[in-house]
């Protein structure tokens, strides 16, 4: 702060002032507390229960994976500084640790792996080197940087960011039958037994539930096979309480979405995150979804369990509330909450990905200029009728 | 958000969006008013209203008695301008006004002995109004009256008070709101004189009903001062068509547009075109009723008002009866002068209160207050880039888009700042109160806002050139 003090007039003027008078500034004299590092404190603060969840479930690849993409982050920004010769006053701001924390919770655990790690590393460079630096730093960029990041990776590592693994207690549980099927104690199963087990998200599984109900109309004469199928994939989706607490298969920061509800809960109230996105995205997502499942409860799940899945509470609380990408306006940021959640919807209803909640932030992104000029809001009292 | 909901639900009148600062006014609150007698000289500046300066009727070197009127204008929107104290008026000059315009002035010397009648203080504050009908008094003789007092808007916008009572068929008025409210963080002095004279404001209001022809007049108090709202209820009493309104303590709670939205949930038509006059409703001050009541009843011009010398960065705080034209340096001295560490003295509150750079500046018939801010007390601004987080604008109380008027202003697009509305903005400075990015948002504006205006009176220069 040094350095930000000696420029600041009020700072290292007063003794001058003195002998001519009194400092002259413009009104107000008053200001609030919030200022930009500290709201980004305070979203990185929100996030560390996420972290934490994610340690319990996925060990150290949570940890690895934060500390790959936030160095990631901040050497980009650190460079983009650099470059443009501008202070490195913004790597302090904490925008950059905070997208990088948001681009490690989108990502499997299986990137933090072996031969994978770079890729975290990579991603968090391109998403502040391509999704803000190169529009002009904080507050310019278009898109959600952090998904812009994962849109880079989802591209160039398909498979990688397609694996996905078990949480560390559904191994144990795992070890455990193993184990006694194949007789021996729990100690004695080598890593060569199992090491890590890959898994289907919830969302995959609804996937493919509806994928086989819907070759089980389609294909009259298969039709017992494709249901015996989709019985299969029914007995195996998670319940609804592991799905809150997020003992299921996923990005490592994003499968409990109850902590994910309450630390947005939290930011929502000391006022850091706007509540308008994240009510309009959660509605929609129930409208939706509950509609969909009364049309055909055996092919669509419930809203609770899409509520419950994947990025969705996590990212409706972290990532749709992202100031910069979303409109300035109050009526703006509902159709933005909205829109999100209509394409989580359709992306994940009727789209080749299983999970939609990526690609709905970065539209609606592009939407943004087209909705603020939309919802720009009539001055108080409108203008006088003569 | 939650503040405003938990003020909801205690049944306080509250607008939507706006800010809640820091009351701060502890310093002075408790003070009771005490009257300033100025020694050296006083400056009157001949701009103390909104419309047409005044021309001084009095000659160099003229000896003027205690409320003679010194300067006039013939011009339907101005005020009168009367001697503040007995003595000798001085060769005429040029004063900086608070605001920071350089305005025509007369230096006033006040006499030797006598400058001021000994009672002012207790016929300020004098209590003893039962015997007065407001209703028998002409609606056209209380605006002339008024006029005459040279009676101007004392919450700062200093608007010439007779010309919002007259009636007009085509605009007529069905409530008058006094604005008690005193939004601004420090200031004490509505506050005071609501609780030390509350008969004569009352009577006030009463007159200014029954001039505008309206048929309600509404007290409207802002909760954070209790004693006031007690004060005020006592004096209504038994006086039908008053009311005494508790608002919530928001700001800008005294804005005459949040006021009225508030109050009645009427929303006046933006600026610059639209006045409350257009939802029938007229906004007067306290300190401006008690001032209509002075003139009206008792004819005695304006001369006295009451500033709040707070803050700080003040050794001694306290609220006094000043004599307009009375230097922010003498009376800064009376109240035991400023400490080392103050660093911004401002004409009024800190949020919309300018700063002096020096002290050598008079007190106008809008200054109520003069905050002095220590280092401490004083916010720091280092602007960093806008994060589109967009409080202010769903902080802003007039629904503007306010980080967009700014950055048009900044890249000098007055026409695109236009098209944001920016004349509608009432520069209460919630904006820049709440940037987390530090951005002066208000002062983007006024800027514009001022550049709009140059470019206006240059275009018309070179029009009647070329004409």
């Amino acid at each position: 702060m040094s350095e930000a003090q000696s420029v600041s007039p009020s700072k290292a003027e007063p003794a001058a002032a003195k002998e001519r008078g009194f400092l002259v500034s413009s009104a107000p004299h008053l200001a609030d507390k919030a200022t930009t590092s500290r709201i980004m404190f305070e979203v990185v603060l929100a996030m560390v229960p996420l972290l934490v969840a994610g340690i319990y479930f996925f060990h150290f690849a949570a940890v690895t994976l934060t500390v790959l993409c936030v160095a990631g982050c901040l050497a980009a920004e650190a460079v983009a500084n650099r470059m443009r010769g501008w202070s490195q006053a913004s790597l302090r701001d904490g925008s950059a640790v905070v997208t990088g924390m948001i681009l490690a919770f989108s990502l499997p655990a299986s990137m933090a792996s072996g031969s994978r790690f770079y890729m975290a590393f990579l991603g968090g460079v391109v998403a502040i080197a391509l999704g803000k630096a190169v529009f002009g730093g904080l507050g310019n960029n278009l898109f959600n940087p952090a998904m812009v990041g994962r849109a880079f990776l989802m591209i160039c590592f398909p498979a990688a960011m397609a694996a996905w693994v078990s949480t560390a207690p559904m191994l144990q549980e795992a070890k455990k039958t193993l184990a006694a099927e194949k007789g021996v104690s729990l100690e004695a199963l080598g890593r060569e037994d199992v090491d890590a087990i890959t898994t289907a998200t919830p969302l995959y599984q609804a996937a493919k539930l509806s994928e086989y109900v819907a070759k089980a109309k389609a294909e009259p004469e298969k039709r017992d096979a494709w249901l015996a199928q989709a019985g299969q994939i029914r007995d195996e989706m998670p319940g609804l309480w592991r799905l809150a607490i997020g003992n299921v298969g996923g990005c490592v920061g994003e499968t409990s979405a109850l902590i994910a509800l309450i630390c947005g809960l939290w930011l929502v109230m000391r006022g850091v995150a706007d509540w308008r996105p994240p009510a309009a995205l959660l509605a929609v997502v129930v409208l939706f979804a509950g509609l969909a499942h009364w049309i055909n409860p055996d092919r669509f799940p419930g809203p609770l369990y899409h509520l419950t899945s994947g990025a969705l509470m996590f990212g409706a609380f972290f990532i749709a509330t992202d100031y910069v990408g979303a409109p300035l306006t109050p009526s703006g940021r509902l159709l933005f909450g909205a829109g999100v959640g209509l394409l989580v919807m359709l992306i994940r209803t009727f789209g080749a990905y299983p999970e939609g909640v990526m690609f709905a932030i970065l539209i609606m992104n592009a939407l943004t200029p087209l909705i603020e000029r939309a919802t720009h809001p009539k001055p108080f009292g409108g203008q006088l009728q003569t | 958000m939650i503040q405003v909901l938990r003020d909801r639900m205690k049944g306080l009148k509250v607008f939507s969006r706006g800010i809640h600062p820091p009351h701060r006014k502890k310093y002075s609150e408790s003070l009771p008013i005490r009257v300033y007698v100025p020694k050296g000289e006083l400056m009157i500046p001949m701009v103390q209203h909104i419309g047409a300066p005044c021309e001084p009727v009095v000659k160099a070197r003229e000896e003027v008695v205690f409320g003679q009127k010194i300067a006039d204008v013939d011009a339907p929107v101005s005020a009168p301008i009367h001697a503040t104290v007995t003595g000798k008026i001085g060769v005429g000059t040029v004063c900086l006004l608070p605001s920071g315009r350089r305005v025509p002035a007369l230096p006033l010397k006040p006499a030797e002995c006598g400058a001021l009648p000994t009672n002012v203080l207790e016929d300020f504050l004098d209590r003893h109004w039962d015997g007065v009908d407001p209703a028998g008094y002409d609606p056209d003789a209380i605006v002339q009256a008024v006029r005459e007092a040279g009676v101007v808007g004392q919450g700062g916008a200093t608007f010439p008070t007779h010309f919002k009572l007259r009636r007009n068929p085509k605009t007529p008025i069905d409530t008058v709101i006094l604005n008690g409210c005193e939004c601004e963080p420090y200031l004490t002095a509505d506050h005071r004189l609501m609780v030390e004279a509350p008969e004569p404001i009352v009577i006030g209001l009463q007159l200014a009903v029954h001039a505008c022809g309206a048929e309600r007049g509404i007290i409207a108090i802002e909760e954070n001062k209790p004693d006031a709202i007690e004060a005020m209820r006592k004096a209504i009493a038994g006086r039908p068509g008053l009311d005494v309104v508790v608002c919530a303590t928001q700001y800008p709670m005294g804005g005459e547009r949040q006021l009225i939205a508030a109050i009645l949930g009427r929303e006046v038509p933006s600026a610059p075109q639209g006045l409350p006059l257009h939802v029938r409703v007229v906004v007067v001050n306290v300190a401006t009723a008690h001032s209509i009541a002075r003139g009206v009843v008792k004819g005695k011009p304006f001369t006295h008002r009451v500033v709040s010398v707070t803050g700080g960065g003040v050794v001694e705080p306290g609220n006094w009866l000043v004599p307009v034209g009375t230097m922010f340096s003498e009376l800064i001295a009376a109240c035991g002068g400023v400490k080392p560490d103050a660093v911004k003295v401002l004409a009024g509150g800190p949020m919309m209160g300018p700063t002096v750079p020096h002290l050598d500046v008079p007190v106008t018939k809008g200054v109520g207050g003069i905050t002095i801010m220590t280092e401490a007390e004083t916010a720091h601004w280092l602007e960093s880039p806008c994060m589109r987080c967009g409080r202010c604008v769903s902080n802003c109380p007039l629904y503007l888009s306010t980080t967009k008027i700014a950055h048009a202003v900044m890249h000098r697009d007055y026409d695109l700042a236009e098209k944001y509305h920016m004349s509608a903005c009432c520069e209460c400075g919630c904006c820049s109160y709440v940037c987390p990015a530090g951005i002066p948002l208000a002062q983007y504006i006024r800027a514009g806002k001022n550049q709009v205006w140059v470019i206006a009176a240059q275009k018309k220069v070179q029009d009647q050139k070329a004409g």
